[in-house]
């Protein structure tokens, strides 16, 4: 077993060293009773040509010759290859928690790389070094808002996106907060004389998404401006994280806290996860927030470093009275999006949304000519909601043609009728205008 | 001439220290290494490291969104090219040790050697570019996967069913909790308190308290662990469960565990493990043939998926019958020959809902199934057999030279502390640190907290003999510069990049983000 | 270990200086010093009630966090709002500039039932053998 070092000369001198005559004499702590008398039942061992073989089958079951129509929370980007190559480099993925700084500074300069990028998307003035996903980043944001005004009631937009809604009533189911979620207009962003009615002194925090789960730009500022009033906190969300290249960021418009996910920097796609969960904050919420942190210092000789820092928040120390029991956070996968946001920089981050944007464009337009409206009126990015009559079957045709066309927003809406025939598709830079009219096409039938 | 750095030939000499000269024992010495610095304090004005397609003719983001939503370039982000990028990345990888570097015995973290096979897998095309909401029909590679690996887990750790899609193993915890309170809250009654050893990981009383329960800390025993006695008088029917780390974090087999099972069930309480320590027990023995009714599994420790400088983990939770009504979405079932996920709580109705958007960290299962596969039965125990052998090992060889806190028997990881050394005023910090200067990450210091200055040293089952002697020479050669030069010590590290660092500082003025004009100093 | 002679302690490491029903408080220098380098210091608003034995603010140095107990139930009526900026200062000075807290005490007999220096001096010798 090549991961396995152990010759038997090295075991027997090893057992002898320990005084023991057998390997299973070092399990003698263990009770006969409760050891496994048989072998596991799991398939026998393959050798690396067999496995490669093995995944390659697995992998080609999956359809993905083409770049998806499908966003809903996970975007399809071009990932420069210098971003993997990069991450490979073993001393960053087979690190762990920078616990001892001084050989781990690699890991710590680029955790304090990834706040500032955060910080600078968000507008907002401290980040944390990663949350596990922007559905649990968004649950945490409203346990910090709890915690920082002693309220124990949250107004979500039936707008954000469903799963962190979701996610966010399980969190909740446990800690006893109560959830009321406000309804979206015609135009597809939240429903302000619902939200304004609704927010009261009792209110924590004001949760919308920024652009919404319909890739509609919600009205973030009016939402913001409603949650102050009574006292909650503004909370964006965010999971096409390319859009903050062009849209004004969540803090200059009023939000406090800013969360979400920057797996559209940097990582795949890879069914969901792992992706890299961002949470940033005003300052004065700082004692309040969960997750490990990076801070810049000195070392003896004067020198500028880093290390993890404020740590009495967390479970290791504080316990049962951490902020969050958060531990391991998405280090490599934040890594990912540090180096792809390094690449493109102030211009090409500014491009890559315009170009998103137009994406975006020409898949309405192209819809449009095809014969399908939007769904909403409100303005958009680069993802929309179409009327395409039946979209489920819409799905299961264009499936049969390798396309992943979008999903039918029925799915997660199913008593809202305005929702029977709406796809909820997107388009990238991965999306050629040639390979976007065959889609527009397609879905026409 | 401009020198940004501030580097003087006479800082090498200041910080060379008493024996930068010398070749640590496990084969240390000072490398060519490059000060860089943030990429915001670098490149020009107009530089890009990306090449995108041109912006299509009259693309006009104003004429569809208001202005007031619209920002443009972003004052602050870099301006480099893709050389001073990949440079950059390169240098401050090289500022930082992994499991490639070098022997990183970082107890109850289980630093193993992750297989580059795996990372060529989990890149496959075919499972990278797969996204979350594919039809199943475009899917059935990724869900067979799952499926497949959900069923060797629960086998391995001898449970009917486990739930997939924690992010990290605090997570899962939270799900075991959540579960377990569900269940009770079904029976009509929640209960108030979780029963937790003063052994366990800080997770665990953060994740009690976060459900809602109050923790009871149970003393352990003289001999390291814990007594059914201690768990008979604690236990009550407002005690909604005990969380057991088995083997717990001093690397002793709980070996009372079924008794204490017993206690717990009878008074209608649940068990909880914590399977932060299952590399000790792969293919030797199964929680759920124990008593435990939910575990969580580390996919980063006991599977071999890298732990990437923090993240991002995996934490599968393996149930007992008892709960597998209340597991979270999703769950992968196999229906003939296809597979699907069931998200609608309909087809669950007592779940606890939905933890993780998606399906869990489908880039870690891959990297799980893979190791599976290529050990097979066999290969899987002598997981736990050789990380068993390697730690005693270690044990016998430094005993002695280390005060053994306890000295009943232990499995894959050993905690000494700083006993002896700290006559001469030498703290397990100092020895830490002076590990660095020899070539190796020191352990896991200061834990468990019911050993005053312990070194948990969890050499795992990938390292050869010849490094763990390297390791053993240098921890003795340690103990014997304790006692003949303390002073030197405390200098220690001599040969990493940076010296020791200022923590008070870096709390007392947190600087979190880079600013224009940033100064630390 | 400086123990003044002149305040009264309590088993949580607080020391009480009592000036009529004006009770200034702090953390001793063994808690300081047991604490290591404080980072941040959490203190009550002028006017909230504290209770005899509660806590009334948090305390933290880089590896460890510790809850602060009032000595004596009461009103607050003063707080060291310096200290927020300069933590060190517990460090440096635990019994002057390192003060916390002034309570307006509600109930003198209270008082009464803190340690003296000497018997504070006993029970940190006895808790760390």
């Amino acid at each position: 077993m090549r991961y396995h070092p152990h010759t038997p000369g090295d075991v027997r001198q090893m057992l002898d060293v320990c005084g023991v005559s057998s390997i299973s004499d070092l399990f003698r702590s263990i009770p006969e009773k409760l050891r496994l008398p048989r072998g596991l039942d799991v398939p026998a061992a393959v050798d690396e040509v067999s496995l490669l073989a093995e995944f390659q089958r697995l992998a080609a079951r999956n359809r993905t010759e083409h770049p998806p129509f499908v966003g809903a929370g996970a975007y399809a980007h071009h990932v420069p290859p210098a971003v993997d190559q990069l991450l490979l480099r073993g001393e960053f993925f087979t690190a762990y928690t920078p616990y001892q700084p001084e050989i781990a500074q690699g890991t710590l300069q680029a955790l304090f790389e990834w706040q500032t990028f955060v910080t600078l998307l968000t507008g907002l003035e401290i980040s944390n070094a990663s949350m596990y996903d922007g559905a649990s980043a968004t649950a945490e944001a409203v346990l910090l808002a709890t915690r920082s005004t002693g309220r124990s009631r949250v107004v979500v937009s039936a707008a954000l996106h469903p799963e962190y809604r979701k996610v966010l009533a399980t969190y909740l189911a446990s800690t006893g907060d109560e959830i009321v979620t406000v309804p979206y207009g015609e135009d597809g962003r939240t429903d302000l004389a619902a939200l304004s009615a609704t927010v009261d002194d009792r209110t924590a925090a004001v949760v919308i998404g920024y652009p919404n789960f319909f890739g509609v730009v919600d009205a973030l500022p009016e939402a913001a401006a409603i949650a102050h009033k009574a006292g909650a906190l503004a909370v964006s969300a965010t999971s096409e994280a390319v859009s903050l290249g062009l849209l004004q960021a969540p803090g200059a418009l009023g939000a406090d806290v800013a969360v979400g996910t920057l797996q559209s920097f940097g990582n795949g796609l890879s069914f969901g996860g792992p992706a890299p969960g961002f949470l940033a904050i005003r300052e004065g919420l700082l004692r309040q927030m969960p997750g490990r942190v990076a801070g810049a210092t000195i070392d003896r000789q004067g020198r500028r470093g880093f290390v993890l820092t404020l740590s009495t928040r967390e479970q290791h120390i504080r316990r049962e009275k951490a902020t969050s029991n958060i531990c391991t956070n998405a280090g490599l996968a934040a890594l990912a999006a540090t180096i792809h946001l390094s690449l493109l920089g102030k211009s090409g981050l500014a491009h890559l949304a315009r170009l998103n944007h137009a994406r975006g464009r020409q898949l309405r337009d192209a819809m449009k000519r095809a014969g399908f409206g939007q769904r909403f009126s409100g303005p958009t990015f680069n993802e929309a909601a179409f009327e395409v009559g039946d979209a489920t079957a819409v799905v299961e045709r264009l499936a049969h043609k390798g396309i992943a066309a979008g999903v039918p927003l029925s799915r997660w809406y199913p008593d809202d009728p305005r929702m029977k025939g709406a796809l909820l598709s997107v388009a990238t830079e991965l999306h050629t205008p040639e390979l976007i009219e065959l889609f527009a096409q397609s879905v026409r039938g | 001439m401009a020198n940004p750095t501030g580097w003087k030939p006479s800082m090498e000499k200041e910080a060379a220290g008493v024996d930068a000269g010398i070749v640590g024992l496990l084969g240390a010495t000072r490398g060519l290494v490059m000060e860089e610095p943030l990429v915001f304090e670098q490149g020009s004005p107009g530089r890009i490291g990306v090449s995108l397609p041109p912006l299509p003719a009259g693309a006009d983001a104003a004429s569809e969104l208001p202005a007031a939503l619209l920002r443009g370039e972003i004052a602050g982000m870099p301006e480099m090219s893709e050389l001073e990028v990949v440079r950059h990345f390169t240098r401050l990888s090289q500022w930082n040790w992994g499991i490639d570097t070098g022997f990183y015995p970082l107890g109850s973290c289980t630093m193993k050697y992750n297989p580059k096979s795996s990372e060529a897998l989990a890149r496959l095309p075919g499972f990278a570019g797969a996204h979350p909401l594919l039809p199943t029909s475009m899917s059935q590679g990724a869900l067979e996967l799952m499926w497949k690996l959900e069923r060797a887990l629960s086998e391995i750790a001898g449970f009917p069913a486990s739930v997939m899609s924690p992010a990290a193993g605090a997570q899962g915890e939270l799900v075991g909790l959540m579960m377990i309170r569900a269940y009770h809250v079904a029976r009509g009654n929640p209960r108030h308190k979780v029963l937790i050893p003063d052994t366990a990981h800080g997770t665990n009383p953060a994740s009690a308290a976060f459900n809602g329960y109050s923790t009871v800390q149970l003393p352990s025993g003289p001999d390291g662990r814990l007594h059914p006695e201690t768990v008979a008088k604690a236990m009550d029917d407002d005690v909604a469960a005990i969380m057991i780390t088995n083997p717990n974090t001093l690397g002793i087999f709980e070996s009372h565990i079924a008794e204490i099972a017993e206690i717990v069930h009878a008074r209608g309480g649940l068990v909880y493990g914590d399977g932060a320590n299952f590399n000790a027990l792969v293919g030797v023995a199964r929680p759920g043939d124990m008593g435990f009714d939910v575990m969580q599994y580390n996919l980063h420790k006991t599977f071999a998926t890298p732990h990437g400088g923090g993240g991002p983990g995996s934490g599968p939770v393996g149930v007992a019958e008892c709960l597998v009504p209340f597991m979270p979405l999703p769950v992968v079932v196999k229906e003939g020959e296809s597979y699907r996920l069931v998200t609608d709580p309909a087809e669950r109705p007592q779940t606890v809902g939905k933890v993780r958007e998606f399906w869990g960290n489908m880039g870690m299962f891959i990297r799980a199934w893979a190791l599976i596969r290529e050990l097979g039965p066999e290969g899987l125990r002598r997981v736990a057999e050789l990380a068993v052998l390697n730690a005693n090992y270690v044990r016998a060889e430094l005993k002695g030279h280390y005060n053994l806190p306890y000295e009943t028997d232990t499995l894959h990881e050993v905690v000494f502390d700083d006993k002896l050394q700290k006559e001469h005023g030498v703290t397990t910090m100092d020895v830490a640190k002076r590990l660095i200067d020899h070539g190796s990450h020191p352990p896991t210091v200061y834990f468990p907290l019911v050993v005053h200055g312990a070194l948990m040293i969890e050499p795992t089952e990938t390292e050869s003999k010849e490094t763990l002697d390297q390791f053993v020479a240098a921890m003795r050669a340690i103990a014997a510069e304790a006692s003949a030069d303390p002073e030197a010590l405390k200098a220690a590290p001599q040969k990493p990049f940076r010296a020791r660092l200022d923590e008070t500082r870096a709390a007392r003025k947190p600087v979190l983000r880079w600013t224009p004009g940033m100064k630390v100093e | 270990m400086n123990v003044p002679d002149d305040l009264k302690y309590t088993r949580d490491h607080e020391w009480a200086r009592i000036q009529g029903n004006r009770i200034t408080v702090g953390i001793t220098d063994f808690a300081q010093d047991q604490l290591g380098d404080v980072v941040f210091v959490e203190l009550p608003d002028v006017g909230d009630e504290v209770k005899k034995g509660e806590t009334f603010g948090v305390v933290e140095s880089t590896k460890a966090v510790s809850d602060l107990f009032a000595p004596v139930s009461g009103k607050v009526v003063e707080v060291n709002a310096p200290l927020v900026d300069a933590p060190e200062t517990v460090n440096e000075d635990p019994y002057e500039e390192g003060w916390m807290i002034v309570i307006e005490a509600s109930d003198p007999k209270e008082l009464g039932e803190l340690l003296d220096a000497s018997a504070y001096r006993k029970f940190v010798e006895e808790e760390q053998e």
